[in-house]
């Protein structure tokens, strides 16, 4: 088991700033998930960890030894490429046991590694195939397996689960999570699934625009949102953010008549947020409503509605019994709001 | 249903003509010509079976022409091949310069043959030329490297190899580029060395394009000798005849019309089995994405 640690490391594409004194630290046996949008530099992270790329400025240490300056294969990890960097000519087998014939391991070895791998991913009734003939969790499986036959203490995988359909993304999500655990590897995940980042990670390293938005457990970021970014970001939908107006000494919601239940000594901008989950419907809500659309997903209904222009989602169980046009008052506890500065997106303290 | 396979073949007719006019009806004449003697002054020549062919046994210029020419391929091939290889490697490697590198090994793709030959003749050219300033000025004897017998058709080969290693490149390029870089990621994780990677990884997968230039590589080399007529006229002492320029000296020097098609239909049952050997024996240790 290594920890991996990263200290102000940035990576400049000439004028471009696509990471800017990234700071976080993975711990031994953890499952660290890089959640952000495309083109918020978590890949570039894992490649500049892995030794893809070289950092324009910080250090990166595994295991307490300094590798910023080691080629990839001296960094003692594994890594799943996104779309998995299988060579299509060799076959399965010969893919699995690639990097142990490069490092020279002895057949007998060889054999009894790959055959324990095939054994924990199921692999072994496809070892003769090529990898044209595998359907994608297939290949998915043969590129988890040559990361793990190497038994290095820390394994990168770059969006493996990205080409999966949504059933086989679910599977593979737990079983990746669960043979992290059984093997004590520290993992470096990247993802712009907030719900993969959630159901796997032990700490979840959110990026924006290649800086650091929020670094917490997954309960921490949503539970207590940093910023207005992390609210919007996490929770699937996520965080509504309704706008507030100040009219003398009280916060209004802003375009209606409508007094916001907070009191507080806020920036001028301020923004409300509340997950669609905590909104109850009650006729004696603070909010008047009008509903747009009810979308039915089973357990529960997600309905759109809209108060003085402001759009915003509310999560009610099984059918919830409204349509289209109804006029509706809202509420929430006090203890489920978030305040946000609008214009800077960070937290006002309650 | 009937007016439909009418029209069928009437969207058909004109590629077929075509095709019938320029390729089928030449082969087949070519055959029924070579069994018989050549017409003279008008007159059809007469039948006479296989005794172009049994001229052609005793033909000492095509036994050198074909002896030439299987030195000329096995001299030439196997080396434009790897240069063309070697060329692509490294001009598709991220470096400055690499599309003016690019440009500059593709240019003697694009010049016509009669133009390299002529560049090359000057090369050659006994007293004046460029390599014989360059050899005598390090003190060598001066030498007609293509007036020689030992020497003209090594000249040659090295004429065609700088035409066809620049063209073999552009497609061994396309195919290196068509590898995805993360396979070379995948492999520097594992610690594979850069010739490792390129044993076990890159030439398996540049094998279709391998295959391909191959085999336009030995039909080249049967089929092109323009250089040769401008460069050599076959000489010295047929030194530097090829087989096709052998049966263009015998169909249009001397007008032997029919020893000339025995002569050609033997081209072309060589060239065949060249590529049916090629396919069948390659294809198997081709990997196709």
């Amino acid at each position: 088991m290594s920890s991996i640690q990263l200290e102000s490391v940035s990576k400049h594409w000439g004028a471009v700033r696509a990471l800017d004194a990234i700071s976080f630290q993975a711990e031994p046996g953890s499952f660290v998930v890089l959640l952000g949008p495309s083109g918020c530099g978590k890949s570039t992270t894992l490649r500049l960890i892995a030794g893809l790329d070289t950092a324009t400025a910080g250090r990166i240490r595994i295991g307490g030894r300094d590798v910023t300056e080691l080629p990839p294969a001296q960094r003692g990890l594994a890594m799943v490429f996104q779309s998995y960097a299988l060579f299509p000519h060799l076959s399965v087998a010969e893919n699995i046991v690639f990097g142990l014939k490069v490092r020279k391991v002895a057949p007998g070895e060889r054999d009894a590694r790959l055959a324990r791998v095939a054994d924990l991913l199921g692999l072994a009734p496809l070892l003769a195939r090529k990898p044209s003939q595998l359907s994608g969790g297939q290949q998915q499986r043969v590129a988890l397996g040559r990361a793990i036959i190497a038994e290095q203490p820390v394994c990168l995988m770059d969006e493996p689960l990205s080409n999966l359909d949504a059933q086989l993304r679910g599977e593979m999500r737990r079983e990746i999570r669960a043979l992290q655990r059984r093997l004590g590897i520290t993992m470096v995940y990247v993802t712009h699934d907030q719900t993969e980042a959630m159901t796997m990670a032990d700490r979840v390293v959110l990026l924006r625009d290649g800086r650091i938005e929020q670094v917490g457990s997954p309960d921490e970021l949503y539970q207590s949102p940093r910023t207005a970014f992390a609210a919007g970001f996490i929770g699937a939908p996520p965080m509504n953010l309704l706008r507030l107006e100040r009219r003398g000494e009280a916060w209004h919601f802003a375009g209606t008549e409508a007094r916001a239940p907070w009191a507080g000594a806020g920036a001028d901008e301020t923004s409300l947020g509340v997950r669609p989950e905590d909104i109850d419907v009650a006729p004696d809500g603070a909010l008047p409503a009008r509903v747009d659309t009810v979308e039915y997903h089973g357990a529960d209904s997600i309905v759109a509605a809209q108060a003085g222009g402001q759009p915003f989602l509310i999560r009610l169980p099984r059918h919830a019994p409204l349509a289209p046009g109804d006029s509706i008052r809202v509420t929430w506890r006090p203890d489920h709001q978030h305040l946000f500065n609008a214009r800077t997106g960070e937290r006002i303290p309650a | 249903m009937r007016s439909q396979g009418v029209i069928g073949w009437l969207l058909v007719l004109p590629a077929a003509a075509l095709l019938a006019l320029f390729t089928h009806y030449p082969v087949v004449a070519t055959i029924v010509d070579s069994f018989y003697a050549t017409s003279r002054a008008g007159r059809p020549g007469p039948f006479v079976g296989l005794e172009n062919y049994q001229v052609m046994v005793a033909d000492e210029v095509f036994w050198k022409s074909l002896w030439n020419n299987v030195w000329y391929s096995l001299g030439t091939i196997p080396l434009s091949i790897t240069l063309a290889l070697v060329m692509a490697l490294w001009v598709n490697s991220a470096m400055r310069g690499r599309t003016w590198l690019r440009v500059a090994f593709f240019t003697p793709t694009i010049l016509p043959m009669i133009a390299v030959a002529n560049i090359w003749l000057f090369f050659y050219t006994p007293q004046y030329g460029l390599l014989e300033k360059l050899t005598t000025s390090l003190g060598f004897a001066t030498h007609n490297w293509l007036g020689t017998e030992s020497t003209a058709l090594a000249c040659v080969m090295v004429v065609a190899i700088w035409k066809d290693a620049g063209f073999f490149m552009i497609f061994y390029l396309a195919a290196l580029q068509s590898i995805p870089p993360s396979l070379a990621e995948a492999a520097a994780l594992e610690g594979a060395p850069r010739g490792y990677y390129l044993r076990r990884i890159v030439l398996p997968l540049l094998m279709p394009t391998t295959l391909f230039v191959l085999v336009n590589a030995v039909i080249n080399s049967f089929r092109l000798v323009d250089h040769i007529v401008v460069m050599t006229r076959g000489g010295p002492n047929n030194a530097t005849s090829l087989l096709l320029f052998h049966i263009y000296q015998v169909g249009f020097s001397f007008w032997d019309t029919g020893y000339a098609a025995a002569l050609t239909l033997v081209l072309l049952a060589i060239l065949a089995a060249a590529a049916i050997g090629q396919f069948v024996f390659l294809d198997r240790k081709v990997h196709y994405q």
